[in-house]
């Protein structure tokens, strides 16, 4: 079997891992020097609108009939059935809350030409569960989406584990799974864990500002105080939380993705580093 | 369920404080709350397990004289979206919303424009909800009103958690038909004294104990 190959820079998302590197395989994934000197914001975003790039909005569900949201590419509930199998059927309720709805209409605004679909881990009442977040995050990395934004986390400790298997597994797929973290000095997962980008809120206007939180565990602050974002019914609110800091850095995390299709998740992760306000490849 | 715990319920009964005393302080919390943001009401929600309900209990500013022991579904409003999310959320123009509970607001007479709301969160769960309605309209919502209102929903998830044990030991009293009275009587009694007294009346207890072979 030749395992170098699976180093190589195209490899894609279907690679398996190597766990070594022979020696003479050192030139076979020499990557293309196509990074600049210095990594500006231009350079990673200057003019990208997300185009080809699938972003997936785990959470309520998503209005499509909202002029601010539009054609979604899919949309599925996800159930757990009796034998605590998970069911992703096509979803005929839309959002049950508006929440999902604000999300995907912040990643519309910012990254016009991505493909946004929904998964939809809440039922009617707001009556979800553990099993049912797992089960949406599964489904979800295995559709091979490039952004996951999930803005929504879990208290629930015996899922902790799982949740980090998958967000390792969305890590190692090239699946970048973007995590609200909590508002409240709280544990919950995954936006913990160091494989997700977790996101804070920052109150500056510029949805494309977003800044590197030197101290960890939330790593990025993107916009999250008084954003106008589609509501149901056809509505404009204004809203504030890390709920809506989330897809601000989703979009952005697009809109890279989209210029520089190649990258990985610790390569964006990088990218976002240098890129940051308040680090100075923002300027 | 043993005689222990029941026993051990029944001196809580007497010595943590009374439900009252800690409706009390939810209602300085919501007061201090309303005041310190300048709004116009201020409440707390505290989620019925059984019934699946979201009860009112404490409330300041309007609705104050309607709202005290209402409930509506958990599964509604604004303040069921935080409870089921257990996430806090700050929406303007909440009369445009249609996850707020419009029924609720509009038999108070009161529909707001403007809602903070944060879960009170308790371990693993999520007891219920604090709501702040209606900021001043001229002032733009900033992170440390959301820190804030995370602080005080702190401090009333602390008071929750002790309203429902005092409610639990409480009940596990009322259900032992009067035998496990004098235990609280006796647990209030001795908490009550001072100094010697209360030296006194421990040693007495212990006394007690070792007669009845503990």
């Amino acid at each position: 079997m030749d395992d170098v190959t699976v180093h190589s820079w195209d490899a894609g998302k279907a690679a398996l891992p190597a766990w070594s590197l022979p020696k003479d395989a050192v030139d076979r994934i020499a990557l293309p020097a196509q990074w600049p000197e210095q990594v500006t914001r231009e350079w990673a975003l200057g003019g990208a609108t997300g185009k080809a790039i699938r972003v997936c909005i785990l959470d309520s569900g998503v209005d499509d009939t909202h002029p601010a949201v539009g054609e979604l590419e899919s949309a599925v509930a996800i159930s757990v059935g009796e034998n605590e199998e998970v069911i992703a059927e096509e979803d005929t309720e839309g959002d049950v809350s508006g929440h999902g709805t604000a999300c995907a209409g912040i990643v519309r605004r910012l990254a016009p030409e991505s493909q946004i679909s929904s998964v939809r881990v809440l039922g009617p009442g707001f009556t979800g569960s553990g099993n049912v977040l797992l089960g949406g995050l599964r489904y979800a990395i295995e559709q091979g989406f490039d952004v996951i934004n999930m803005s929504l986390s879990t208290t629930k400790k015996p899922f902790a584990g799982i949740l980090h298997e998958l967000a390792d597994n969305a890590y190692f797929k090239r699946t970048v799974l973007v995590a609200s973290a909590h508002n409240m000095p709280v544990e919950s997962y995954p936006w913990r864990f160091s494989s997700v980008i977790s996101v804070g809120s920052h109150e500056e206007p510029d949805p494309l500002d977003y800044f590197y939180n030197p101290s960890p565990p939330v790593e990025f602050f993107g916009r999250g105080v008084n954003v106008e974002v589609p509501w149901l019914g056809g509505r404009i609110l204004t809203v504030s939380g890390n709920s809506f800091a989330t897809p601000h850095m989703s979009s952005i995390c697009a809109l890279i993705l989209s210029k520089h299709p190649e990258l990985t998740p610790f390569q964006l992760k990088s990218v976002l580093y240098l890129t940051a306000t308040n680090v100075g490849g923002g300027k | 369920m043993t005689d222990k715990p029941d026993l051990r319920a029944a001196v809580a009964a007497g010595v943590v404080g009374s439900e009252e005393s800690f409706r009390s302080l939810l209602a300085a919390i919501v007061e201090v709350a309303r005041s310190i943001f300048g709004a116009k009401a201020s409440s707390i929600l505290l989620l019925d397990d059984e019934t699946n309900e979201l009860v009112f209990e404490a409330v300041v500013g309007e609705g104050e004289d309607s709202l005290l022991g209402t409930s509506f579904p958990a599964g509604t409003g604004i303040a069921g979206w935080v409870l089921a999310t257990r996430t806090p959320l700050v929406i303007e123009d909440v009369r445009d919303d249609p996850r707020f509970a419009r029924d609720v607001a509009e038999d108070t007479g009161y529909v707001p424009k403007g809602l903070m709301a944060a879960p009170l969160l308790h371990e693993e769960g999520a007891l219920g909800v604090l709501s702040v309605l209606d900021r001043p309209e001229q002032t733009l919502f900033s992170l440390q009103e959301m820190e804030l209102l995370g602080l005080f929903a702190n401090q009333a998830a602390i008071a929750v958690d002790l309203l429902l044990k005092a409610r639990k030991a409480q009940g596990i009293l009322t259900a032992g038909g009067g035998d496990l009275e004098v235990v609280a009587r006796l647990a209030t009694a001795v908490d009550a004294l001072e100094d010697e007294q209360r030296e006194a009346g421990l040693k007495l207890l212990n006394h007690l104990a070792r007669t009845l072979g503990s």
